[in-house]
């Protein structure tokens, strides 16, 4: 699966990421192949988002190395976009679709200059692809949850990145957003982006992802679905809430849980 | 109705009080927005009052008010950068306690002054019809300068207040924008020293901006509307406070609130909450 004169497309290297003094994730080495679609499983307060943060450069490593194409973090500018969970989003900001999009070509413009007609195509091919360019022109705050779902999607698209990492996108939308998400991401993955996406529905990883990362403050396993959900593994992550029934594996969801220190800031 | 208006341009004074404050008026309203966006009104109301020593300094030595504003303004914004960023304490907490500590610096030392009380009425309501030719082309000067880097920073401040995620992502200086904003928002405020005084600027600040918010959807299009209620709540407070002889920095907040009030009251509903319809089938 690997082609072993390619580096790995994401490395990590004894990661472990702390907010002060408390431990979100610890030592976790994995590699990523090119062109892998990988479901991070994890309950909450498991280091899921910690895990995309650390990616992205958002979150200082305590130790270890991250490499993206074989280079450190911070060599690539435009590699990764990160989709970010709804609830992280200040829904009543004056910006509306187009804007929100537009911000994915900002790297690329770099200081002060503006919008050009190839990042209008960008925009527009963008919304056209997650089948909201009717909804360019509304405030964000009007939207339904799915719909913000696909803005902050065309937006990571309109970044043209090699690494896609979206937290949580399956959490709160419609039926029809689920399938559309799960559908690009099938089509990106034929164009060769890496995609890596966090979800604690077990099934979901199961049935359309070919790999899967368990956390639990720490890499519980990696591999394929098949071998990563066992019994043993998914009880060290879940604790006790989780239900084994011979084939299946029920995760209770709905426990409030434990916000991840840090997230909430500002 | 024209002689009503005009007779108070016959000063001098009341032409450049006029200037002055509409100039005020629409840069408080324009920065106001990042303001209100950002959540960062209580500091914007610390500032204000972080600035009295700097002011009371300039006082004692008979140096330019404004002058001392301004480097008491810049001081405490990198201070306050500085002390958010080790992140010992909360933002808020440390903003408290250098504000309150400011202000009281700032009463002692203007205390030690036999006038003490006409001056320091002055500091904290302004006192727009004092305005001097040289504070006018310092107003001026100044809004200018702000509005100009509001403009090329478009882009990035929009960012780091929107998604500061994605602005780490892209590698943003966000640090450095952060600072660059409370930089900005420490000249606004020293500029409207003269008009409304360090105690009703968060007022210009906010309540415009947050006026706007409720009638646009677009950030553009709400600093443009900002910007003119900022300019009409200072030209109309101004006349008032000339026709009913009331101070005017009070007098320019409350048409400021007016116009929020009913702004607030009468808004047409958008239902903000509820899925966006239009054109879906």
């Amino acid at each position: 699966m690997m082609n072993p004169q390619e580096p790995a497309r994401l490395d990590l290297d004894h990661v472990t990421v702390a907010y002060n003094s408390h431990l979100a994730l610890s030592d976790v080495t994995l590699q990523v192949p090119h062109g892998a679609r990988v479901a991070v499983v994890g309950p909450n307060g498991a280091g899921k988002s910690t895990l995309f943060k650390a990616l992205v450069g958002l979150l200082p490593l305590r130790s270890g190395r991250v490499f993206i194409h074989g280079l450190p973090l911070g060599h690539h500018q435009d590699c990764v976009a990160y989709v970010p969970q709804r609830e992280e989003v200040d829904w009543r900001f004056p910006v509306t679709v187009a804007d929100v999009v537009m911000m994915g070509r900002y790297r690329r413009l770099g200081w002060l200059r503006r919008p050009e007609a190839c990042d209008h195509r960008a925009v527009a091919a963008s919304l056209e692809r997650m089948r909201i360019s009717d909804l360019a022109g509304a405030a964000i705050g009007e939207l339904s949850g799915g719909q913000q779902q696909r803005v902050f999607l065309a937006r990571a698209l309109a970044q043209e990145p090699h690494i896609l990492l979206m937290d949580e996108p399956f959490t709160g939308v419609d039926a029809a957003t689920q399938e559309a998400v799960l559908a690009l991401l099938e089509q990106l993955q034929t164009q060769g982006l890496t995609l890596m996406v966090s979800t604690h529905d077990l099934n979901l990883a199961t049935s359309r992802f070919e790999r899967v990362i368990l956390l639990n403050r720490r890499l519980v396993a990696y591999g394929p679905p098949d071998r990563v959900f066992t019994p043993q593994t998914v009880r060290q992550a879940f604790g006790r809430h989780v239900l084994v029934l011979d084939q299946s594996m029920v995760v209770e969801e709905c426990c409030p849980g434990e916000e991840e220190p840090g997230t909430a800031t500002q | 109705m024209t002689e009503w208006l005009l007779a108070p341009l016959a000063y001098t004074f009341m032409q450049r009080g006029l200037l002055a404050s509409v100039m005020v008026g629409v840069l408080c309203a324009v920065v106001g927005c990042y303001v209100v966006l950002r959540s960062m009104a209580f500091l914007g109301d610390a500032m204000a009052h972080a600035i009295l020593p700097g002011v009371s300094v300039a006082y004692l030595l008979k140096g330019n008010l404004m002058l001392g504003a301004l480097a008491a303004a810049v001081a405490v914004a990198l201070g306050i950068s500085w002390v958010s960023r080790r992140q010992v304490i909360k933002e808020d907490t440390a903003i408290g306690i250098l504000f309150s500590a400011a202000l009281s610096l700032g009463i002692v030392l203007i205390s030690s002054i036999q006038t003490y009380a006409v001056d320091l009425t002055h500091i904290l309501f302004g006192n727009v019809l004092g305005v001097s030719p040289s504070d006018l082309w310092l107003t001026g000067g100044l809004g200018v300068l702000v509005l100009l880097s509001i403009g090329a920073l478009y882009k990035e401040f929009l960012v780091i207040s929107f998604d500061p995620v994605l602005a780490a992502t892209i590698h943003l200086p966000v640090e450095a924008l952060r600072t660059a904003m409370l930089i900005l928002l420490a000249l606004t405020i020293v500029v409207s020293l003269q008009t409304v005084g360090v105690g009703l600027v968060a007022a210009m600040l906010v309540t415009p901006a947050a006026t706007a918010q409720l009638l646009t959807r677009r950030l553009p299009a709400m600093m443009l509307l900002s910007g003119g209620i900022g300019a009409f709540s200072s030209l109309s407070g101004l006349y008032l406070s000339y026709y009913v002889n009331v101070v005017s920095g009070a007098a320019i907040v409350l048409v400021a609130t007016a116009v929020f009030l009913l702004v607030f009251l009468l808004e047409p509903r958008r239902g903000r909450e509820a899925p966006f319809q239009r054109g879906r089938q």
